[in-house]
């Protein structure tokens, strides 16, 4: 006798431990396979582009603190690019290796969140967790003596930054960069030759070039996937031109590649915060702007950066008041989130979420 | 006079106490007890009550102390302090947790089935104590001597299994009944490398009995028996929902899984079984495979701190393991049971069967009696077979279960529909 | 494979489970600030203010109220009007600082504590009279003649208003004439508010 099946709706969220903030994925299983998935997010909509319209240039920026907030710095740093455009302001030199410093070793702390959230994800109870909060940790408190902040940083300005760092940040520095390779070579050994890690990523979620580029993906994502696009190369902003990396590049897209692509990432954005201390030099930190600024009426500017996660843009435009008549954001979890569906449909549930983390969204720049 | 008890320390002196007498003599070496003559019986049960307050009281003091010493243990291997505000270390942490779970309020679903329901938490703990009987704790410290102790232990033990599917059914909520398919799915296919494992033991130990098998290992098993102890250690950490096999609560999948709906002292009790279950579970690897209260020295007077000192190194196995693995999807792990554990086990019972004939009958004077020096040539076969045997099987079921999921063809995508919520 | 990936990571965490614990106790062991840290609990000198309201109008929420009356007595620097009103609602407060970067006579600087809980909102409000009386440990946040004093607010003295000296960034200095702050409506909608606040 058959016996009679039927799909079951669940909603994945809200509230759940492993949906990256305040997402719902309403899937059908049937079984364990997921047969349909359909992300459903706004839950954390705080209206940050209308706020934008009734906030000074200089005020909006504690407003992108709050967009990808384990992400501050990039998102500062995309901001200020936006209104250095509008304004035709050029970021003296030390400004912006100070920027290019922050904003990789923010990549550093973001992708160590990324990292250490898929592997508990994946079941690992917090330990691997831990040990990349641990370092994360570091990085903050240098965050704190640049700015006095840890996760809302506002560090950035239009034309700079707000102050140069403090004379003990360097030293500082040296022993977190130290200490990095100890970190690295630890995730290595507990994360990149476990078996268990390995057979649960290793050809799941794999996401086709093609697939990636048709959504738009961006980031750690589309490398995975196996294109070198990163705007640090195209388009090259601050000072990246001035210093040698490499874009790392999955082979097939999967769940493992895009953790391999964030690690190695980790390695070469250390690599660039040793290359910024090396050639920094002194000179002023901050191009000379008035407080309010006044970007002359119909101009447009889209600032764009490699965000942890993807193409993080900021496009303004002006006219001519003290606020920005609009503020588009381009945030790459949104755009990286609507390939999800692609990903999931026919795997498992676990599968689920262990993709969901490794494409790595965050839910206040999803929703902004 | 029941014949089990007879041998317990605890059941005798408390039995004497209170009811010797001339017509037991034989236990009690004549000297009277409290209760006058004819009141055997209310010695009897007096005494077997003593022993299952000491038992069932042990057993939940034992959970209590497996949390602290997991949360402590824990915490360390993640870098971490762990609690350490309630008493020294924080060793009264448990029983804080308990008080605030004894006063949150007991929540039933409204569409749950009430009667499974309550029933859970009791079958749970249940089962679990019923199993704690035949294990020594130490020479003559146990409750019963069952001569099929072993059989008793997988039969108990698989009462688990109905125990989860009737939490996640009477729950009505959807996670829990994933928890709880999941978990049948994984306990049922568990169950048989388990119970195989066990034949290489009994075969060499030539009884089902527990006391027997102690008194057998005159070299630990786990030295003759290195595929029965690992595939035993494997299969009891997925019955106990252990890392890596822990899917059935997986909480970054499925929240808390069949016990999602549990709240309150249903919860403690669910949990203490759980925990309970470490330390039960540690207690038989130990007996059967590291030769129980035996020691190198002492074992008559020491016997229960030899027996503690070895449940506590496989309960720091079980922690270990639960701080560094993450977890494996259940079509890995039912592949892992099926394609690796079982084969496994078959190619020890064989191999252990060969062994004990050629040793035990073949050649020896006294049939079933196997010398130290017989283990020990049996223990350098074994060992050698095991490293040889996983690596084989390791490569043949390494594509097997990185086969990729299909993607699923046979149901159309449910049609959306505008969301008006 | 066979396993020894899965040793590997074991002796990783038996490393870490050697190693002394990362985090530390918090109410009996303190990890240190840096003396830029932004705290709340801002330091107010009333001496310097002149309740023009510059850190009311570039607070990105508006949480900051101030309200003021004509003084008749002008013996201190600023002191034209009387502070009636200078509420911080840090319940509300994002801590970004820009008040303290507005500020002209800078007469306003961020806290250095960050323990003022509270179990009511209400409380979270900080009045006037608090900041007057608070012991006035300002953090080095925009200010960068603490930092050339190497003052650190955690172990250092409270400065009084006289210690706390003037900022002098170049570029900055333009702002704190005072002059280029100004509020138009934006888009043709409405007048300015009447009572400065």
């Amino acid at each position: 006798m058959p016996i009679r099946t039927e799909p079951v709706t669940v909603n994945i969220g809200p509230q759940h431990p492993s949906t990256h903030g305040v997402l719902r994925l309403r899937v059908t299983f049937d079984g364990e396979v997921i047969v349909d998935v359909e992300p459903i997010f706004g839950y954390l909509h705080r209206g940050s582009e209308k706020l934008a319209e009734e906030r000074n240039y200089v005020q909006v920026l504690t407003l992108t603190d709050r967009l990808d907030y384990v992400a501050s710095m990039t998102n500062n740093q995309a901001y200020c690019l936006a209104v250095e455009k509008l304004m035709g302001v050029e970021v003296p030199l030390r400004g912006q290796y100070l920027r290019v410093l922050a904003a990789e070793l923010q990549r550093v702390a973001s992708h160590l969140v990324a990292v250490g959230f898929l592997l508990q994800d994946l079941g690992a109870l917090a330990t691997p967790l831990m040990y990349c909060f641990r370092f994360r940790e570091k990085i903050l408190d240098l965050f704190e003596m640049l700015c006095g902040a840890r996760i809302t940083v506002s560090y950035m300005r239009p034309g700079g930054v707000f102050a140069d760092a403090p004379p003990d940040f360097w030293p500082a520095l040296d022993v977190l960069l130290a200490e990095a390779s100890e970190l690295v070579a630890e995730l290595e050994q507990l994360l990149m030759q476990n078996e268990i890690v390995l057979i649960r990523t290793k050809n799941v979620g794999v996401l086709p070039l093609e697939t990636a580029i048709a959504h738009s993906v961006s980031g750690p994502v589309l490398k995975a996937s196996g294109l070198a696009w990163d705007w640090r190369k195209m388009d090259p902003y601050d000072v990246y031109d001035r210093v040698r990396f490499d874009v790392p590049v999955g082979d097939r897209g999967d769940n493992y590649d895009r953790l391999r692509v964030r690690i190695e990432e980790v390695k070469q954005s250390l690599g660039i915060v040793s290359q910024c201390v090396e050639q920094i030099e002194p000179g002023p930190a901050r191009a000379e702007l008035p407080f309010v600024l006044r970007p002359p009426a119909g101009a447009e500017a889209y600032g764009r950066v490699e965000a942890p996660k993807g193409e993080l843009g900021f496009y303004l435009v002006s006219d001519g008041s003290i606020a920005p008549y609009r503020c588009k954001i381009r945030s790459p979890s949104l755009i990286n989130l609507t390939v999800l569906r692609e990903l999931l449909i026919g795997w498992k549930l676990a599968d689920m979420i262990v993709t969901l983390g490794s494409i790595d969204i965050n839910m206040g720049e999803v929703d902004r | 006079m029941g014949p089990f008890l007879r041998d317990n320390v605890v059941f005798r002196e408390v039995y004497c106490w209170l009811g010797g007498s001339e017509s037991n003599a034989g236990l009690c070496g004549g000297a009277d007890g409290l209760l006058p003559a004819g009141f055997e019986w209310a010695a009897y049960f007096a005494a077997g009550f003593a022993i299952i307050l000491i038992l069932v009281n042990g057993a939940l003091l034992g959970a209590a102390a497996f949390v602290w010493a997991e949360r402590r243990l824990l915490a360390r291997f993640q870098s971490r302090r762990g609690p350490n505000r309630w008493g020294p270390w924080g060793v009264l942490q448990p029983i804080a947790d308990l008080l605030k779970l004894l006063i949150k309020e007991d929540i039933i679903p409204h569409a749950a089935d009430r009667v499974a329901f309550t029933l859970v938490p009791i079958i749970m703990l249940m089962a679990l104590l019923l199993s704690l009987a035949v294990l020594p704790f130490a020479k003559s410290a146990y409750l019963v001597n069952l001569n099929i102790g072993v059989l008793y232990i997988v039969a108990v033990s698989s009462i688990t299994t109905i125990a989860i599917f009737m939490a996640g059914w009477s729950s009505a909520n959807k996670y829990a009944m994933f928890g709880a398919m999941r978990g049948v799915a994984m306990l049922i296919s568990y169950e048989i490398p388990l119970v195989l494992s066990l034949v290489g033991v009994v075969l060499i130990a030539g009884s089902m009995s527990l006391v027997s098998v102690v008194e057998a290992q005159t070299i630990p098993f786990i030295i003759v028996q290195p595929l029965g102890a690992l595939i035993f250690m494997l299969g009891i950490s997925a019955e106990l929902n252990r890392t890596p096999f822990d899917i059935l609560e997986a909480e970054s999948e499925i929240i808390a899984g069949y016990h999602t709906e549990y709240s309150g002292i249903k919860f403690a009790l669910i949990q203490a079984a759980e925990m309970a279950g470490v330390l039960a579970a540690s207690g038989f690897l130990a007996t059967l495979f590291l030769g129980g209260w035996s020691g190198p020295f002492l074992s008559g007077q020491l016997g229960a701190l030899w027996f503690l000192a070895k449940l506590g190194f496989f309960v720091f196995l079980f922690i270990w393991i639960r701080a560094t693995f993450p977890r494996l999807r259940i079509d890995q792990i039912m592949a892992f049971a099926w394609k690796f554990l079982l084969p496994l086990a078959l190619i020890n019972i064989a191999v252990t069967a060969v062994q004990v004939y050629f040793f035990g009958f073949y050649q020896a004077e006294v049939p079933g009696e196997i010398t130290r020096g017989e283990l020990l040539i049996m223990a350098a076969i074994n060992i050698p077979l095991a490293l040889v045997s996983i690596a084989a099987f390791g490569r043949v079921t390494r594509e097997k279960i990185r086969v990729p999921a299909p993607r699923f063809e046979g149901l159309a995508p449910i049609p959306r529909t505008a969301e008006v919520d | 494979m066979y396993g020894f990936g899965l040793a590997k990571g074991l002796m990783v965490t038996l490393k870490n489970f050697i190693n002394p614990p990362f985090t530390t106790q918090y109410p009996e062991e303190r990890l240190p600030q840096h003396p830029r840290f932004r705290g709340e609990e801002f330091a107010w000198y009333e001496e310097r203010c002149t309740g023009c309201a510059s850190c009311a109008k570039y607070c990105p929420l508006g949480i900051i109220k101030i309200v003021t009356s004509p003084s008749e007595t002008a013996i201190l620097e600023g002191d034209k009007y009387n502070i009636d009103v200078f509420d911080i609602d840090i319940g509300r407060c994002m801590f970004c600082g820009l008040c303290v970067e507005a500020c002209p006579y800078d007469a306003l600087f961020m806290g250095s504590g960050f323990e003022r809980g509270r179990y009511q909102r209400e409380e979270l409000v900080i009045g006037v009279d608090e900041l007057r009386e608070a012991v006035k440990r300002p953090s080095s946040w925009f200010r960068p003649q603490l930092e050339e004093a190497q003052y650190d607010p955690h172990t250092g003295e409270p400065l009084a208003w006289e210690e706390v000296g003037r900022e002098q960034w170049p570029w900055h200095q333009g702002e704190k004439a005072g002059a280029r702050i100004d509020w138009r409506p934006r888009r043709g909608g409405g007048e300015p508010p009447e009572d400065g606040a």
